[in-house]
């Protein structure tokens, strides 16, 4: 008679009936002691404490419905994945150490120290299981802003060298190269060459003074390089004063998905100094979900005082460009459905734009079952896509999306998100699925209508 | 000084200051961090507005979260509403409050009242049953779910008990009443029950800084 290994449970959606492997990599970044790094990420988390926090910490009734919002729980039923078990480790820092009662609890032995245990235990919680989108966030009734709480985690987590090695090893690259995946500003430049033969369209870089500066994301350079001609053909089409710049391309933003505020301030300042050299009024960001939300809405925080030029996201862009006839575009017979990046249109206030454009390309839009600001994350942002070991609970976490994406029935899929891109396009691969994730930027270049002039 | 003449006066009277006390303690305790400035151009008007806002529409679910969520939610607002009635609608209690605060409001007949109270009671009971079942809320619950969950029940079986009696003086079982309530009234602010007041803070905040981004509250 066989004799089952309880402990470790049988994975039913793989393709063949397996075991799933125990999660045993704790990885460690640097040399230092347990203790050191418990207090490390204790201090680094209630450094940039504040009342918003604190009441966050404070506020948590314990009643486990933000485990019905997350993707990770939803589909494993892991009740270890529920958002706010995520950060309980900080919570009872919090309670131990800063909170108003903290003297009694430490009197009493109410709150158990942290071991460097539970940390390595917390490196899969807080980085291969949370994408930081938000979605927790919207369900929780005291209205507790989980996931910037996990954010704020991956601070600590960071400088007490605890975070999974690929994400480490990618910002450590964004931090050392000026990109994630390496690209050099000569890099930059040969592709954009490349780019502007290829689609026989000029693209200015390095203007010396221009209205707008448009950056990039090291994905969309590398692995989808032709959101660079989109992008130059809409600022042109708009008649915009605009340039790259090789001093200030790169709009993704590791520093800040890894939990190092330092590398984050240092990629956030590259874009502001450019922007106010070339004397920009405006910058705009790529099809980025995590951009948008380390600049529009934590740059100015970044630079320590409000931005002299104005952010927008593309599709914020296309949405002002197409609504005030800046540009046009021609009407396509097609249906089509739209996935919201989670920090541009959940977290980030811009959903509505995508909406826009899409109604100027005419097509039958097929809105997603709770999709907009409910809508199911692809599973790969918040620096997940990057964690390789992640990789088999991103896939099944991905089972949701594809069926929000198939019940829809539409002819295509677009999102405004090269990230999710990326995170679609390697699902799409693992499942042999039929939906090819497009971009929207991508649409609206194609189908631009000459300017009369 | 016999057992009632204790419970409403001393014991009652304990019990309130360290109610005010530790919610001014706790909340001060919040207030007083360091708050970082913000400086990104806003998308919406936030401020007072935008909290108020959210302190009230996060009192309802939204939509995709209404199957998941509907047990426990309709568990919670029963038991909210029941403690609610018992407590500021009931006519004793009412003329209690008249005491110190010199005016009165309308009331609900007993009957309503009992009703109210033993609707409460059944769904913490339900509420407690599964929090001890749940595989999410075992893992999460601790020593506060617990203890709070015990504490707030108490007053409310002790005041439906004085009408039943059991053979017990009416002062006995009035003066244990009122001692649970204090008991109550001094753990509120200390641990989970300060939600009684944490949630304008908590609500208020994600809307203070989510509707400025225009973002989903």
């Amino acid at each position: 008679m066989t004799t089952v290994d309880g402990r470790h449970e049988i994975d039913r959606e793989a393709e063949r009936l397996a075991y799933k492997p125990p999660e045993v990599r704790h990885d460690k970044q640097g040399d230092m002691g347990s203790e050191e790094r418990i207090n490390k990420a204790m201090h680094h988390f209630v450094k940039n404490f504040n009342s918003q926090t604190a009441s966050y910490l404070d506020g948590c009734l314990h009643c486990g419905m933000c485990a019905d919002a997350c993707h990770f729980h939803v589909r494993t039923d892991d009740p270890r994945y529920t958002p706010i078990w995520k950060i309980e480790l900080f919570k009872r820092t919090y309670k131990r150490q800063v909170g108003p009662f903290a003297f009694f609890y430490r009197l009493f032995g109410l709150k158990r120290q942290v071991t460097i245990e539970d940390l390595e235990e917390w490196q899969h919680l807080l980085y291969d299981s949370c994408t930081v989108c938000g979605r927790c966030s919207l369900v929780c009734p005291m209205g507790i802003d989980i996931a910037g709480l996990v954010s704020m985690a991956r601070h600590g987590m960071f400088k007490a060298g605890l975070i999974p090695h690929e994400l480490h090893e990618v910002a450590k690259r964004a931090a050392e190269t000026g990109s994630p995946l390496g690209i050099t500003p000569d890099k930059f430049e040969d592709r954009l060459e490349w780019m502007a033969d290829e689609h026989d369209v000029e693209i200015p870089l390095n203007v010396e003074q221009a209205d707008v500066l448009a950056v990039m994301s090291s994905i969309e350079i590398q692995k989808y390089p032709e959101s660079m001609a989109a992008t130059a053909k809409i600022l042109n089409a708009a008649g915009e004063s605009w340039t790259f710049r090789t001093d200030g391309f790169e709009a993704t933003n590791f520093g800040m998905l890894s939990g190092n505020p330092e590398w984050q301030k240092e990629a956030t300042m590259k874009l502001i100094d450019a922007a106010i050299k070339i004397g920009a009024k405006l910058v705009v960001l790529p099809e980025c979900g995590h951009a948008y939300m380390a600049m529009r809405w934590m740059g100015a925080n970044m630079y320590g005082k409000p931005l002299p030029f104005k952010v927008m996201h593309i599709s914020e862009y296309m949405a002002d460009a197409l609504n005030t006839g800046k540009i046009k575009v021609k009407k396509l017979d097609k249906s089509l459905t739209y996935h919201d990046p989670c920090q541009v249109s959940r977290r980030g206030g811009a959903t509505q734009a995508a909406r826009d454009v899409i109604k100027h390309l005419g097509v039958d839009f097929r809105e997603m079952e709770f999709g907009g600001d409910y809508n199911w994350c692809c599973g790969g942002g918040g620096g997940v896509v990057t964690i390789t070991r992640a990789d088999p609970l991103r896939h099944r976490v991905f089972k949701l999306k594809m069926d929000q994406v198939e019940a829809t029935e539409a002819d295509e899929l677009v999102s405004s998100c090269a990230n999710c891109r990326q995170s679609f396009d390697d699902s799409q691969q693992h499942f042999g699925w039929d939906y090819t994730m497009g971009s929207l930027m991508e649409m609206v270049a194609e189908n631009l209508e000459e300017r009369k002039s | 000084m016999d057992l009632l003449e204790f419970a409403r006066g001393p014991a009652l009277q304990v019990a309130a200051y360290i109610l005010v006390a530790g919610t001014i303690w706790r909340l001060v305790g919040i207030i007083l961090l360091k708050e970082k400035p913000e400086f990104s151009e806003p998308r919406a008007r936030g401020g007072l507005g935008a909290a108020l806002k959210v302190i009230y529409t996060r009192s309802f679910t939204a939509d995709p979260f209404k199957p998941a969520t509907l047990y426990p939610k309709i568990l919670a607002y029963v038991m909210h509403i029941g403690l609610f009635m018992v407590v500021f609608l009931f006519v004793p209690h009412i003329m209690f409050f008249e005491g110190f605060l010199g005016f009165d409001w309308p009331g609900l007949p007993n009957s309503i009242i009992f009703f109210g109270g033993v609707a409460a009671i059944v769904s913490g009971f339900a509420l407690l049953v599964r929090r001890l079942t749940h595989p999410v809320l075992r893992l999460i619950s601790n020593f506060d779910d617990y203890f709070s969950w015990f504490i707030t029940m108490l007053p409310l079986a002790t005041g439906l008990l004085i009408p039943v009696r059991l053979g017990v003086r009416y002062e006995t079982l009035l003066a244990i009443h009122i001692i649970t309530v204090a008991a109550l009234l001094i753990w509120l602010p200390f641990g989970k029950l300060g939600h009684t007041f944490l949630v304008f803070v908590t609500r208020g905040t994600t809307g203070m800084v989510f509707e400025r981004r225009g973002a989903k509250t």
